[in-house]
């Protein structure tokens, strides 16, 4: 049984490497999407934690599809899970950065990349929508959303700051 | 990479790709690209800054974590494969071990009043950030119409009507690209 899901995290993953576009921030919700609602890894309780734990814990912020395959599957599921994530669109990289400078100035190469940064911001914003209403479940969660944003956009410090701040107003319960 | 090569490319070896890597990627909290640049440009040299950006233009526009595609580039251009799984691997190595061990320990108190608590309000603020990073990537994005309503479809198809991202990307991007292909100078 535990094959099983083991080949599902693979597949899941290895479909999510080359839908990345834009990087792992842009494909938060539809990893949510997909093991939330279709696999039933975890709950949207479990979702927001694992969540939390990858942006406290040092690293790319890939690495939360390791603690997604560690729910579903154990040590191997996260393992399975982040090798999946990494492997097709590595390969994709590895063969694309030789051409990638040859067609510099190309047309289609001008053309795709006004193409893609809109869907990208557009990715995005739907991640960081789809994040807020699954972890703020009060008034109170919303405002610390809404600030961080406000001083996120407006001010220079460290998102460590951010976190760190959230984490002991929410340790001590003023939140 | 051939165009912006210096006349002299600096030796670098797998061990340092490795340790170089690996001292980024346990260096990063919430996003590890900043390290990547100081490391890559201003302590070892190994890239100039054009030649940075150009990579990390690259590696944002194709599938895949971005500074996982870093890593590739910048690894195949030392050493191609066996660099290339030097720098990823030293990259991931740590940060994963670590993780992980987060996970099972993170098992075992969540139940604490004051973990649930903090955890909660890192989430909180965590969701403000991702919104804060797509506002600020919508900076210097032409504001053509098109371009604005591909932002607020991306958005609506994805966040709101939570289609599924395959058939999204599959209708989005091409319509995009065509119409990028049609307004080309």
């Amino acid at each position: 049984m535990n094959g099983q899901v083991l080949l599902d995290v693979a597949r899941q993953f290895l479909e999510l490497s080359l839908l990345s576009i834009g990087g792992a921030n842009a494909i938060i919700s539809e990893i949510h999407l997909r093991s939330v609602e279709v696999e039933h890894w975890l709950t949207d309780a479990d979702f927001s934690q694992m969540f939390a734990l990858a942006q406290a814990a040092p690293g790319p912020n890939v690495l939360i599809v390791s603690l997604i395959g560690w729910k579903a599957a154990g040590v191997s599921g996260g393992i399975v899970a982040i090798a999946a994530m990494c492997a097709p669109s590595s390969l994709v990289a590895y063969c694309v950065a030789g051409a990638w400078e040859r067609f510099r100035n190309a047309p289609w190469r001008i053309a795709a990349q006004a193409a893609i940064a809109p869907v990208t911001v557009g990715l995005v914003l739907a991640s960081g929508y789809v994040l807020t209403r699954t972890v703020d479940h009060d008034w109170k969660a919303y405002v610390v959303t809404a600030t961080t944003l406000v001083l996120a956009m407006t001010t220079r410090f460290h998102p460590l700051w951010f976190l760190g701040a959230a984490a002991l107003l929410g340790a001590l319960h003023v939140i | 990479m051939t165009i912006t090569e210096p006349p002299t490319r600096p030796h670098v070896t797998r061990s340092e790709l490795f340790t170089a890597f690996m001292k980024v990627g346990i260096s990063g909290f919430g996003g590890v690209l900043p390290f990547a640049r100081r490391m890559l440009v201003d302590e070892r040299k190994w890239l100039t800054e054009l030649e940075f950006n150009e990579i990390l233009a690259l590696g944002q526009f194709l599938p895949g974590p971005n500074i996982v595609n870093v890593s590739i580039i910048v690894g195949r251009r030392f050493h191609g494969v066996s660099g290339s799984l030097s720098a990823t691997v030293g990259l991931m190595l740590l940060p994963l071990v670590i993780i992980l061990v987060l996970a099972a320990v993170y098992g075992h108190i969540a139940e604490i009043e004051a973990v649930r608590g903090a955890s909660n309000g890192v989430s909180a603020a965590a969701a403000g950030l991702m919104l804060a990073v797509g506002l600020k990537m919508a900076r210097p994005i032409q504001r053509t119409p098109w371009q604005v309503t591909t932002v607020v479809v991306a958005f609506i198809a994805i966040g709101v009507l939570r289609y599924p991202l395959l058939w999204a990307l599959g209708v989005i991007g091409p319509a995009a690209l065509a119409i990028a292909w049609w307004l080309r100078k």
